[in-house]
């Protein structure tokens, strides 16, 4: 492996994002405290607390790995699209980087943005509600591995793309659904039966709920299990990637 | 050595056939032209040695490494200068250029050192903080040639790196060219200047329709050009085209134009000598005024090969 070569790639993706952060980082800050304080003055009043913890105490995990998704998300599938669409793209396919080289760069600097946006979010809901952490080791781990995940799938979105629309339509037919229905606003136990079921097949329900696992001891699925799927989808995503960055697949032509 | 073989290379983009089996190689520390009208499958060839285009069937080896099976060792030995102009919105010219020194593993004061040497060159140093997307057109082109050498690549590849940029660039560049072929770098350009091709280029190709119909040492394939052209200039207005028909050379005119009553441009066989021609004015008692013989150019030679096969 190229390992100067991969660092450079992400030194130069991380700045990439660092140099606009008010619309990369701060910005989507802003609008994921926007549902909290939507759901979490307007809704506690009227909901039941969760066990021995409120609404909102709820909510701001959930709130923050939706950051974490979105962002990382966002991160790799706009690079990408970016350098395809300006042409720059050519830099890095003339230079010795190879897929693996690329994969973890592009990888490593989606987790690097998701986690800079989650820990706004996190920061600023400590601010105003008594969060609890039980397990600050689940929950760096669930960040990391769901970040990866989802920036892996925001560079599967970005290679197939060409053009923003297209990227849009992933975006907002797979991610945000995937997204909301992943019990970020709720406990799967407070839904019918059959949405029940089909949450188990939603890999971003075992994201969200291990990781609010370690803020309060207590999940809707086993913790173990949530692992195991959320490894499962990385060496998935990571797989297809390589693939894709291999065959140069829509950037080799 | 061969610092890149192309053998059977075959393109096809759907159902075009951009590449048409090409097999040809270039030696270590030549200056080669690749020539041919647009289309003709140049920008395919090229953006398959440097692997941003897969070919359909076929290989390419730049310095002994296949292009794809072992990428890494031909992409360090390979340095493109693309057609299209491509910038970063996100970086400046020194910030690119370092960036792409580290994804070759390449740092240090050394590696700093040969990119201000390069920015000095090619007359960046004093836009090296200017952002890329802010910069001309001819200035994005020195910005991309600084890129492909970053690295110090064994072999340059210049794509039309001349289209659109200013007089005092275009000679820049053929100095920096030049300089590099002689510390021993192998050069390919394509261009549609062939005047710049025939006074640097050692040998050439010359693709049409996906295929390679011509190459050979440039200095031979102009010399086996059949045509020379004349340009006379008369005394008097006269009929040279009915008179030059009753000339014992008259097989060998293959074309007379008038430029004016007095001014005549003849395209005729490189075996018809001066003395000839002059012997003939005398006899016809055609009083000439100037007689200029040019001898056939790249140009004329790409013409007639790329015309015949079309």
């Amino acid at each position: 492996m190229n390992y100067y070569g991969s660092w450079t790639f992400f030194v130069k993706e991380v700045r990439r994002f660092y140099s606009v952060a008010v619309q990369t980082i701060f910005a989507p800050i802003v609008s994921t405290l926007l549902f909290l304080l939507i759901f979490g003055t307007v809704i506690e009043t009227k909901i039941l607390e969760f066990g021995n913890i409120s609404y909102s105490q709820f909510l701001i995990p959930g709130l923050v790995m939706m950051a974490i998704l979105q962002n990382a998300f966002s991160n790799s599938s706009s690079s990408i699209i970016q350098s395809k669409i300006y042409g720059n793209l050519s830099f890095v396919l003339l230079s010795p980087l190879t897929a693996l080289d690329l994969y973890v760069a592009f990888v490593a600097a989606a987790v690097v943005r998701g986690l800079a946006v989650g820990v706004g979010v996190l920061l600023v809901g400590w601010m105003g509600y008594d969060l609890q952490i039980h397990y600050a080791g689940w929950i760096l781990l669930f960040a990391v591995l769901s970040a990866a995940v989802v920036g892996g799938l925001g560079l599967i979105a970005g290679i197939v793309a060409e053009k923003y629309d297209h990227l849009a339509a992933f975006q907002n037919f797979i991610i945000m659904p995937l997204t909301f229905l992943s019990g970020v606003f709720y406990s799967i136990y407070s839904l019918p039966s059959f949405w029940q079921f089909m949450s188990m097949f939603n890999p971003f329900f075992y994201m969200v709920d291990g990781f609010r696992y370690g803020f309060y001891g207590v999940s809707d699925v086993s913790v173990g299990l949530s692992l195991v799927i959320t490894l499962v989808f990385l060496v998935l995503v990571s797989a297809i990637n390589l693939v894709l960055l291999h065959k140069g697949v829509k950037i080799r032509h | 050595m061969n610092a890149i073989e192309f053998i059977g290379l075959t393109k096809y983009y759907k159902s075009l056939k951009a590449l048409d089996h090409i097999s040809f190689n270039v030696e270590q520390g030549q200056f080669f032209g690749l020539l041919g009208p647009n289309g003709a499958g140049k920008s395919t060839l090229i953006n398959i040695m440097a692997g941003l285009v897969r070919a359909t069937s076929g290989h390419v080896k730049v310095m002994g490494h296949d292009v794809v099976t072992e990428s890494v060792s031909a992409r360090r030995a390979l340095g493109l200068v693309p057609q299209e102009l491509i910038a970063d919105p996100f970086f400046n010219i020194r910030q690119l250029l370092t960036l792409q020194s580290g994804y070759f593993g390449l740092r240090g004061a050394k590696q700093q050192a040969w990119i201000d040497e390069l920015l000095a060159r090619l007359s960046l140093t004093d836009k090296a903080g200017v952002d890329t997307q802010q910069l001309s057109g001819g200035m994005k082109r020195r910005v991309l040639i600084a890129m492909a050498l970053v690295h110090r690549p064994q072999v340059i590849v210049l794509d039309e790196p001349t289209a659109g940029v200013d007089v005092d660039l275009r000679r820049t560049l053929w100095q920096f060219a030049k300089e590099l072929h002689q510390q021993g770098h192998t050069i390919i350009l394509t261009t549609h200047y062939l005047e710049e091709a025939e006074s640097l280029c050692d040998s050439v190709g010359i693709m049409q329709k996906g295929q390679l119909i011509a190459l050979e040492k440039t200095q031979d394939l102009i010399a086996r050009h059949p045509y020379r052209h004349l340009q006379l200039e008369l005394e008097q207005p006269a009929e040279l085209a009915g008179l030059l028909q009753q000339a014992d050379f008259a097989a060998d005119v293959f074309e007379v134009q008038g430029l004016s009553p007095v001014k005549f441009k003849i395209k005729l066989a490189k075996s018809i000598t001066t003395a000839q021609l002059l012997a003939w004015a005398q006899q016809q008692g055609v009083a000439l005024a100037d007689i200029r013989l040019q001898d056939a150019k790249l140009e004329d030679v790409f013409l007639n090969i790329t015309e015949s096969t079309s």
